[in-house]
Protein backbone atom coordinates (compact mmCIF):
# COMPACT_ATOMS: atom_id res chain seq x y z
CA UNK A 1 0.00 0.00 0.00
CA UNK A 2 1.32 3.69 -0.69
CA UNK A 3 2.14 5.88 2.16
CA UNK A 4 -0.58 7.84 1.00
CA UNK A 5 -3.16 5.80 0.73
CA UNK A 6 -2.35 4.24 4.65
CA UNK A 7 -4.90 4.67 6.85
CA UNK A 8 -4.41 6.31 10.51
CA UNK A 9 -6.31 6.31 14.05
CA UNK A 10 -7.09 9.50 16.49
CA UNK A 11 -7.91 9.29 19.82
CA UNK A 12 -10.70 11.89 20.91
CA UNK A 13 -11.00 12.66 24.96
CA UNK A 14 -14.34 14.49 24.82
CA UNK A 15 -14.56 16.41 28.17
CA UNK A 16 -17.44 18.37 26.81
CA UNK A 17 -21.17 18.11 28.05
CA UNK A 18 -22.16 16.75 31.01
CA UNK A 19 -19.07 14.12 31.43
CA UNK A 20 -16.81 14.37 34.42
CA UNK A 21 -13.33 15.00 32.94
CA UNK A 22 -10.04 12.86 33.62
CA UNK A 23 -7.46 14.14 36.02
CA UNK A 24 -4.05 15.31 34.42
CA UNK A 25 -2.59 12.54 35.76
CA UNK A 26 -4.95 10.27 33.28
CA UNK A 27 -4.54 12.79 30.64
CA UNK A 28 -1.08 12.51 30.46
CA UNK A 29 -0.85 8.86 30.83
CA UNK A 30 -3.36 8.31 28.07
CA UNK A 31 -2.18 10.84 26.02
CA UNK A 32 1.66 9.47 26.27
CA UNK A 33 0.72 6.36 25.35
CA UNK A 34 -1.25 7.30 22.49
CA UNK A 35 1.41 9.36 20.98
CA UNK A 36 4.21 6.31 21.62
CA UNK A 37 1.81 4.14 19.32
CA UNK A 38 2.10 6.64 16.91
CA UNK A 39 -1.32 7.93 16.54
CA UNK A 40 -2.61 11.45 17.26
CA UNK A 41 -5.09 12.25 20.27
CA UNK A 42 -6.81 15.21 21.41
CA UNK A 43 -8.96 17.01 23.99
CA UNK A 44 -11.98 18.48 23.00
CA UNK A 45 -15.32 20.05 24.59
CA UNK A 46 -16.87 20.10 21.36
CA UNK A 47 -18.63 17.56 19.88
CA UNK A 48 -17.75 19.06 16.45
CA UNK A 49 -14.58 18.14 16.80
CA UNK A 50 -15.00 14.46 16.05
CA UNK A 51 -12.76 13.95 12.60
CA UNK A 52 -15.37 12.36 10.41
CA UNK A 53 -13.13 11.13 7.23
CA UNK A 54 -12.58 7.90 5.11
CA UNK A 55 -8.93 7.63 6.24
CA UNK A 56 -9.43 8.33 9.94
CA UNK A 57 -10.14 5.76 12.89
CA UNK A 58 -11.90 7.95 15.98
CA UNK A 59 -11.71 6.79 19.00
CA UNK A 60 -14.09 8.77 21.05
CA UNK A 61 -13.00 7.92 24.98
CA UNK A 62 -14.56 9.95 27.96
CA UNK A 63 -16.21 9.28 31.12
CA UNK A 64 -19.60 9.49 29.68
CA UNK A 65 -21.26 8.37 32.85
CA UNK A 66 -23.62 6.00 30.78
CA UNK A 67 -25.33 8.63 28.59
CA UNK A 68 -25.38 7.45 24.70
CA UNK A 69 -22.96 9.37 22.69
CA UNK A 70 -25.90 11.26 20.72
CA UNK A 71 -27.10 12.36 23.78
CA UNK A 72 -24.41 14.13 24.17
CA UNK A 73 -24.52 15.71 21.00
CA UNK A 74 -21.09 13.03 19.37
CA UNK A 75 -21.89 11.46 16.20
CA UNK A 76 -23.19 8.06 16.71
CA UNK A 77 -21.40 4.85 16.98
CA UNK A 78 -20.25 2.90 13.61
CA UNK A 79 -18.30 3.20 10.82
CA UNK A 80 -15.15 4.98 11.88
CA UNK A 81 -16.11 5.73 15.06
CA UNK A 82 -15.99 3.88 18.31
CA UNK A 83 -16.63 5.16 21.70
CA UNK A 84 -15.61 3.83 24.87
CA UNK A 85 -16.77 5.00 28.09
CA UNK A 86 -14.65 5.06 30.96
CA UNK A 87 -16.81 6.27 34.06
CA UNK A 88 -17.06 2.23 34.46
CA UNK A 89 -15.10 0.83 37.41
CA UNK A 90 -11.71 -0.22 37.14
CA UNK A 91 -11.52 1.30 33.79
CA UNK A 92 -7.58 2.06 33.86
CA UNK A 93 -5.55 3.96 30.99
CA UNK A 94 -2.46 3.23 29.77
CA UNK A 95 -0.87 0.12 28.36
CA UNK A 96 -3.35 -2.52 29.65
CA UNK A 97 -6.69 -0.14 29.09
CA UNK A 98 -9.71 -0.89 26.99
CA UNK A 99 -8.36 2.49 25.00
CA UNK A 100 -5.28 0.45 24.18
CA UNK A 101 -7.50 -2.73 23.66
CA UNK A 102 -9.20 -0.97 20.95
CA UNK A 103 -6.59 0.34 19.51
CA UNK A 104 -4.93 -2.74 19.02
CA UNK A 105 -7.52 -4.24 17.51
CA UNK A 106 -8.20 -1.20 14.81
CA UNK A 107 -4.46 -1.15 14.04
CA UNK A 108 -4.89 -5.37 13.35
CA UNK A 109 -8.34 -4.97 11.22
CA UNK A 110 -7.80 -1.98 9.09
CA UNK A 111 -4.21 -2.52 8.27
CA UNK A 112 -3.29 1.13 10.48
CA UNK A 113 -0.32 2.88 9.01
CA UNK A 114 3.12 1.23 10.66
CA UNK A 115 4.50 4.49 12.08
CA UNK A 116 7.73 2.48 12.95
CA UNK A 117 8.88 1.45 9.34
CA UNK A 118 9.59 4.49 8.59
CA UNK A 119 11.59 7.51 9.86
CA UNK A 120 9.40 11.04 8.12
CA UNK A 121 12.69 12.30 6.18
CA UNK A 122 12.39 13.85 3.14
CA UNK A 123 13.32 17.64 1.50
CA UNK A 124 10.60 20.66 2.14
CA UNK A 125 10.89 22.87 0.10
CA UNK A 126 10.61 27.28 1.03
CA UNK A 127 8.50 28.40 -2.19
CA UNK A 128 9.97 31.89 -0.87
CA UNK A 129 13.24 31.45 -1.78
CA UNK A 130 12.97 28.72 -4.79
CA UNK A 131 13.68 29.90 -8.41
CA UNK A 132 11.93 27.01 -9.53
CA UNK A 133 16.14 26.21 -11.49
CA UNK A 134 15.37 22.56 -11.29
CA UNK A 135 18.91 21.55 -9.92
CA UNK A 136 17.20 19.50 -7.36
CA UNK A 137 15.35 17.36 -9.44
CA UNK A 138 18.43 16.82 -12.09
CA UNK A 139 20.49 16.38 -8.76
CA UNK A 140 18.32 13.57 -7.25
CA UNK A 141 18.86 10.01 -8.33
CA UNK A 142 15.70 8.82 -6.37
CA UNK A 143 13.09 10.44 -8.08
CA UNK A 144 12.05 12.63 -5.00
CA UNK A 145 11.24 15.22 -6.98
CA UNK A 146 8.99 15.87 -9.94
CA UNK A 147 6.95 18.78 -11.61
CA UNK A 148 3.68 20.19 -10.60
CA UNK A 149 0.98 20.63 -13.34
CA UNK A 150 2.06 24.04 -13.69
CA UNK A 151 5.73 23.00 -14.15
CA UNK A 152 6.42 23.81 -10.39
CA UNK A 153 9.19 21.94 -8.60
CA UNK A 154 7.65 20.01 -5.75
CA UNK A 155 8.61 17.01 -3.62
CA UNK A 156 6.10 14.09 -4.64
CA UNK A 157 7.54 10.73 -3.17
CA UNK A 158 8.49 11.67 0.15
CA UNK A 159 9.55 7.97 0.99
CA UNK A 160 11.95 7.81 -2.08
CA UNK A 161 14.33 9.75 -0.20
CA UNK A 162 17.75 8.45 1.50
CA UNK A 163 16.59 8.93 5.23
CA UNK A 164 19.37 11.11 7.27
CA UNK A 165 20.83 12.37 3.60
CA UNK A 166 20.83 15.98 2.98
CA UNK A 167 22.59 16.49 -0.15
CA UNK A 168 20.14 17.99 -2.60
CA UNK A 169 19.75 21.07 0.24
CA UNK A 170 23.56 21.70 -0.25
CA UNK A 171 23.07 21.72 -4.71
CA UNK A 172 20.48 24.14 -4.00
CA UNK A 173 21.86 27.70 -4.88
CA UNK A 174 19.10 29.78 -2.66
CA UNK A 175 19.59 27.37 0.13
CA UNK A 176 15.68 26.71 0.06
CA UNK A 177 15.57 22.86 0.34
CA UNK A 178 15.49 22.09 4.62
CA UNK A 179 14.93 18.86 5.81
CA UNK A 180 13.06 19.93 9.47
CA UNK A 181 14.52 17.06 11.35
CA UNK A 182 17.97 17.85 10.27
CA UNK A 183 20.53 18.98 13.32
CA UNK A 184 21.77 22.54 12.10
CA UNK A 185 20.37 25.48 9.91
CA UNK A 186 19.43 26.78 7.84
CA UNK A 187 18.96 23.33 6.41
CA UNK A 188 16.72 22.47 9.40
CA UNK A 189 14.36 25.21 8.79
CA UNK A 190 16.50 28.19 11.15
CA UNK A 191 16.51 31.49 9.32
CA UNK A 192 18.91 31.83 6.42
CA UNK A 193 21.37 34.26 7.00
CA UNK A 194 23.72 36.35 4.07
CA UNK A 195 26.64 34.35 4.88
CA UNK A 196 24.63 30.86 4.82
CA UNK A 197 23.35 31.49 1.55
CA UNK A 198 27.39 32.14 0.07
CA UNK A 199 28.37 28.84 1.59
CA UNK A 200 25.70 27.32 -0.60
CA UNK A 201 26.43 28.64 -3.35
CA UNK A 202 30.38 27.87 -2.77
CA UNK A 203 29.16 24.17 -2.18
CA UNK A 204 27.78 24.48 -5.64
CA UNK A 205 31.37 25.63 -6.84
CA UNK A 206 32.76 23.09 -4.89
CA UNK A 207 30.82 19.78 -6.76
CA UNK A 208 31.72 21.57 -9.94
CA UNK A 209 35.55 21.99 -9.12
CA UNK A 210 35.69 18.11 -7.76
CA UNK A 211 35.11 17.17 -11.71
CA UNK A 212 31.75 18.48 -12.53
CA UNK A 213 29.56 15.06 -11.75
CA UNK A 214 29.12 14.88 -8.35
CA UNK A 215 27.70 10.96 -9.12
CA UNK A 216 31.12 10.12 -10.82
CA UNK A 217 32.66 10.98 -7.35
CA UNK A 218 30.02 9.36 -5.51
CA UNK A 219 30.67 6.30 -7.01
CA UNK A 220 33.81 5.69 -7.57
CA UNK A 221 34.72 6.72 -3.36
CA UNK A 222 32.00 3.94 -3.03
CA UNK A 223 33.51 1.80 -5.15
CA UNK A 224 36.92 2.00 -4.00
CA UNK A 225 35.53 1.47 -0.53
CA UNK A 226 33.94 -1.30 -1.32
CA UNK A 227 36.54 -3.18 -3.02
CA UNK A 228 38.82 -2.71 -0.53
CA UNK A 229 36.74 -3.54 2.34
CA UNK A 230 35.99 -7.34 0.47
CA UNK A 231 40.30 -7.99 0.02
CA UNK A 232 40.36 -6.98 3.65
CA UNK A 233 40.13 -9.46 6.50
CA UNK A 234 40.63 -7.61 9.45
CA UNK A 235 37.27 -6.13 9.84
CA UNK A 236 38.38 -3.11 11.76
CA UNK A 237 41.31 -1.80 9.41
CA UNK A 238 38.48 -2.14 6.58
CA UNK A 239 36.24 -0.06 8.24
CA UNK A 240 38.47 2.85 9.00
CA UNK A 241 39.64 2.33 5.22
CA UNK A 242 36.41 2.91 4.26
CA UNK A 243 35.65 5.78 6.78
CA UNK A 244 38.98 7.49 5.28
CA UNK A 245 37.26 7.08 1.98
CA UNK A 246 34.20 8.59 2.86
CA UNK A 247 35.25 11.62 5.11
CA UNK A 248 35.79 14.30 2.40
CA UNK A 249 32.26 13.13 0.84
CA UNK A 250 30.63 12.73 4.44
CA UNK A 251 32.15 16.49 5.35
CA UNK A 252 31.69 18.25 1.88
CA UNK A 253 27.75 17.22 1.76
CA UNK A 254 27.21 15.49 5.25
CA UNK A 255 25.38 12.02 3.35
CA UNK A 256 25.36 9.21 5.36
CA UNK A 257 27.65 6.27 4.45
CA UNK A 258 25.18 3.69 4.21
CA UNK A 259 23.43 6.21 1.14
CA UNK A 260 26.76 5.85 -0.54
CA UNK A 261 27.16 1.71 -0.46
CA UNK A 262 23.44 1.51 -1.36
CA UNK A 263 24.42 3.54 -4.65
CA UNK A 264 22.88 1.62 -7.70
CA UNK A 265 25.30 0.37 -10.75
CA UNK A 266 27.55 2.76 -12.75
CA UNK A 267 25.01 2.13 -15.41
CA UNK A 268 21.94 2.69 -13.45
CA UNK A 269 23.32 5.58 -12.02
CA UNK A 270 23.86 7.40 -15.81
CA UNK A 271 20.68 6.58 -16.92
CA UNK A 272 18.80 8.00 -13.97
CA UNK A 273 20.99 10.88 -14.09
CA UNK A 274 19.79 11.35 -17.53
CA UNK A 275 16.20 10.65 -17.02
CA UNK A 276 16.07 13.51 -13.95
CA UNK A 277 17.97 16.21 -15.90
CA UNK A 278 15.68 15.65 -19.19
CA UNK A 279 12.74 15.59 -16.63
CA UNK A 280 14.33 18.86 -15.67
CA UNK A 281 15.40 20.33 -18.95
CA UNK A 282 11.72 19.56 -20.15
CA UNK A 283 10.06 21.67 -17.17
CA UNK A 284 12.25 24.66 -18.06
CA UNK A 285 11.86 24.65 -21.62
CA UNK A 286 8.00 24.93 -20.54
CA UNK A 287 8.66 27.67 -18.54
CA UNK A 288 10.19 29.43 -20.82
CA UNK A 289 7.52 28.79 -23.44
CA UNK A 290 5.38 30.06 -21.21
CA UNK A 291 7.30 32.93 -20.43
CA UNK A 292 7.60 33.90 -24.08
CA UNK A 293 3.83 33.44 -24.26
CA UNK A 294 2.79 35.60 -21.57
CA UNK A 295 5.37 37.84 -22.91
CA UNK A 296 3.87 38.22 -26.39
CA UNK A 297 0.14 38.93 -25.31
CA UNK A 298 1.79 42.04 -22.89
CA UNK A 299 3.39 43.21 -26.00
CA UNK A 300 0.93 42.71 -28.65
CA UNK B 1 -8.95 32.99 26.00
CA UNK B 2 -10.77 35.80 23.66
CA UNK B 3 -11.19 34.65 20.51
CA UNK B 4 -11.68 30.91 20.08
CA UNK B 5 -7.50 29.46 19.17
CA UNK B 6 -6.84 26.12 18.83
CA UNK B 7 -3.93 23.96 19.86
CA UNK B 8 -1.46 21.94 18.15
CA UNK B 9 1.20 19.91 19.50
CA UNK B 10 3.65 17.87 17.49
CA UNK B 11 5.24 14.86 19.87
CA UNK B 12 8.16 14.53 17.07
CA UNK B 13 8.54 11.21 17.08
CA UNK B 14 11.26 10.04 14.71
CA UNK B 15 13.98 12.41 16.09
CA UNK B 16 15.69 13.56 18.55
CA UNK B 17 16.27 16.90 17.37
CA UNK B 18 13.66 18.35 19.91
CA UNK B 19 14.68 18.17 23.61
CA UNK B 20 13.23 15.72 25.33
CA UNK B 21 12.46 17.62 28.44
CA UNK B 22 11.20 20.69 26.22
CA UNK B 23 8.60 18.40 24.64
CA UNK B 24 7.61 16.06 27.63
CA UNK B 25 7.40 19.76 30.04
CA UNK B 26 5.14 21.01 27.60
CA UNK B 27 2.64 18.07 26.73
CA UNK B 28 2.21 17.98 30.92
CA UNK B 29 1.36 21.38 31.10
CA UNK B 30 -1.54 21.23 28.88
CA UNK B 31 -2.64 18.08 30.48
CA UNK B 32 -3.02 20.06 32.75
CA UNK B 33 -5.05 22.57 31.59
CA UNK B 34 -9.02 22.36 32.42
CA UNK B 35 -9.55 25.56 30.51
CA UNK B 36 -12.47 24.97 27.60
CA UNK B 37 -9.74 24.84 24.88
CA UNK B 38 -9.48 21.87 22.42
CA UNK B 39 -5.93 21.18 21.63
CA UNK B 40 -4.15 18.17 19.53
CA UNK B 41 -1.48 16.20 19.61
CA UNK B 42 -0.02 14.63 16.64
CA UNK B 43 2.72 11.88 16.82
CA UNK B 44 4.47 13.40 13.71
CA UNK B 45 3.89 16.30 11.89
CA UNK B 46 6.06 15.65 9.14
CA UNK B 47 4.97 12.08 8.67
CA UNK B 48 1.36 13.55 8.35
CA UNK B 49 2.94 15.49 5.59
CA UNK B 50 4.35 12.28 4.08
CA UNK B 51 1.16 10.62 4.17
CA UNK B 52 -1.22 13.74 2.69
CA UNK B 53 -2.68 13.24 5.54
CA UNK B 54 -6.48 14.34 5.17
CA UNK B 55 -6.46 15.56 8.78
CA UNK B 56 -4.00 18.26 8.10
CA UNK B 57 -6.98 19.96 6.45
CA UNK B 58 -8.51 20.39 10.04
CA UNK B 59 -5.27 21.16 12.17
CA UNK B 60 -5.11 24.30 10.43
CA UNK B 61 -7.57 26.16 12.07
CA UNK B 62 -10.45 27.67 10.00
CA UNK B 63 -12.70 29.19 12.25
CA UNK B 64 -10.21 31.25 14.79
CA UNK B 65 -6.36 31.47 15.79
CA UNK B 66 -3.80 28.25 15.83
CA UNK B 67 -0.76 28.21 18.13
CA UNK B 68 1.38 25.00 16.95
CA UNK B 69 4.11 24.36 19.24
CA UNK B 70 6.55 22.11 16.82
CA UNK B 71 9.97 23.68 15.39
CA UNK B 72 11.24 25.83 13.37
CA UNK B 73 8.63 28.81 11.69
CA UNK B 74 9.96 28.44 8.22
CA UNK B 75 9.98 24.40 8.33
CA UNK B 76 6.41 24.49 9.58
CA UNK B 77 5.01 26.79 7.56
CA UNK B 78 6.12 25.14 4.12
CA UNK B 79 5.25 21.67 5.62
CA UNK B 80 1.46 23.21 5.96
CA UNK B 81 1.93 24.77 2.51
CA UNK B 82 3.35 21.74 0.77
CA UNK B 83 -0.25 19.70 1.74
CA UNK B 84 -1.97 22.10 -0.49
CA UNK B 85 -3.04 23.97 3.78
CA UNK B 86 -1.29 27.20 4.05
CA UNK B 87 -1.21 28.90 7.53
CA UNK B 88 -2.86 31.69 8.01
CA UNK B 89 -0.32 34.44 8.69
CA UNK B 90 -1.97 36.88 10.67
CA UNK B 91 -3.98 33.98 12.88
CA UNK B 92 -1.19 31.75 13.28
CA UNK B 93 1.35 31.69 16.06
CA UNK B 94 4.49 28.82 15.40
CA UNK B 95 6.73 28.23 19.13
CA UNK B 96 9.73 26.45 18.01
CA UNK B 97 10.01 23.97 21.12
CA UNK B 98 13.91 23.22 19.24
CA UNK B 99 14.99 26.49 20.65
CA UNK B 100 12.84 27.96 23.12
CA UNK B 101 12.20 26.83 26.90
CA UNK B 102 8.54 24.69 27.72
CA UNK B 103 7.97 28.25 30.22
CA UNK B 104 8.41 30.20 27.29
CA UNK B 105 6.28 28.33 25.42
CA UNK B 106 3.14 27.70 27.41
CA UNK B 107 2.68 31.09 28.25
CA UNK B 108 2.60 31.55 24.48
CA UNK B 109 -0.05 28.74 23.89
CA UNK B 110 -2.10 29.88 26.81
CA UNK B 111 -2.21 33.76 26.48
CA UNK B 112 -4.81 35.42 25.50
CA UNK B 113 -3.61 37.06 22.82
CA UNK B 114 -1.69 35.66 19.64
CA UNK B 115 1.07 37.05 18.20
CA UNK B 116 1.38 35.59 14.74
CA UNK B 117 4.91 34.73 13.15
CA UNK B 118 4.98 32.79 9.76
CA UNK B 119 7.79 34.14 8.17
CA UNK B 120 6.55 36.27 5.53
CA UNK B 121 7.17 35.46 1.97
CA UNK B 122 5.13 35.77 -1.18
CA UNK B 123 6.01 32.09 -2.57
CA UNK B 124 3.43 29.93 -3.24
CA UNK B 125 3.72 26.04 -3.50
CA UNK B 126 1.50 23.92 -6.29
CA UNK B 127 -1.97 23.84 -4.95
CA UNK B 128 -1.62 20.09 -5.60
CA UNK B 129 1.03 17.33 -5.19
CA UNK B 130 0.96 15.43 -8.55
CA UNK B 131 0.38 11.46 -7.26
CA UNK B 132 3.43 9.20 -8.14
CA UNK B 133 0.96 7.29 -10.86
CA UNK B 134 0.92 10.22 -12.98
CA UNK B 135 4.25 9.75 -13.60
CA UNK B 136 5.99 12.71 -13.73
CA UNK B 137 8.42 11.82 -10.43
S1 LIG C 1 17.48 23.67 -6.47
FE1 LIG C 1 16.52 25.04 -4.95
S2 LIG C 1 15.93 26.89 -6.12
FE2 LIG C 1 16.33 25.24 -7.60
S3 LIG C 1 14.28 24.29 -7.96
FE3 LIG C 1 15.31 23.10 -6.34
S4 LIG C 1 14.55 24.05 -4.44
FE4 LIG C 1 14.13 25.51 -6.08
S1 LIG D 1 7.22 19.39 12.22
FE1 LIG D 1 9.17 19.71 13.29
S2 LIG D 1 8.72 19.02 15.39
FE2 LIG D 1 7.10 18.15 14.07
S3 LIG D 1 7.81 16.12 13.37
FE3 LIG D 1 8.49 17.58 11.83
S4 LIG D 1 10.58 18.14 12.49
FE4 LIG D 1 9.57 17.23 14.27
Amino acid sequence: MSLTQTRALEVVLYEGGETTPLTPDERRTLFRDVLNQGFGVRRTTDPGDVPVDERTHAVVVGRFNGRQPESLGLPGPGGNIQFIDLSGEGEGLGADSPIAAAVGRIREDRQLFDHKVWKPWFPVIDYDRCTNCMQCLSFCLFGVYGVSHEQQIQVQNHDNCKTNCPACSRVCPEAAIMFPKYKAGPINGDMVSDSDLQREKMKVDISSLLGGDVYELLRNRSERAKSRFSKERDSDKALNERQKCLVKLQKDADIPPEVLMSLPSPDEIQRRAAEASAKAEAALEANRNKRDASGAEQGG
Amino acid sequence: MGEKCRILYCNCAHARVVPDEVKNAVLDKLCETDADISWQAVSDLCEMVARRDPALKNLRADDGNLKIAACFPRAVKWLFASSGVPLDPERTQICNMREQSAGEIMQALLSDDITPNVPEGTGKAPAEVVAESEGNA
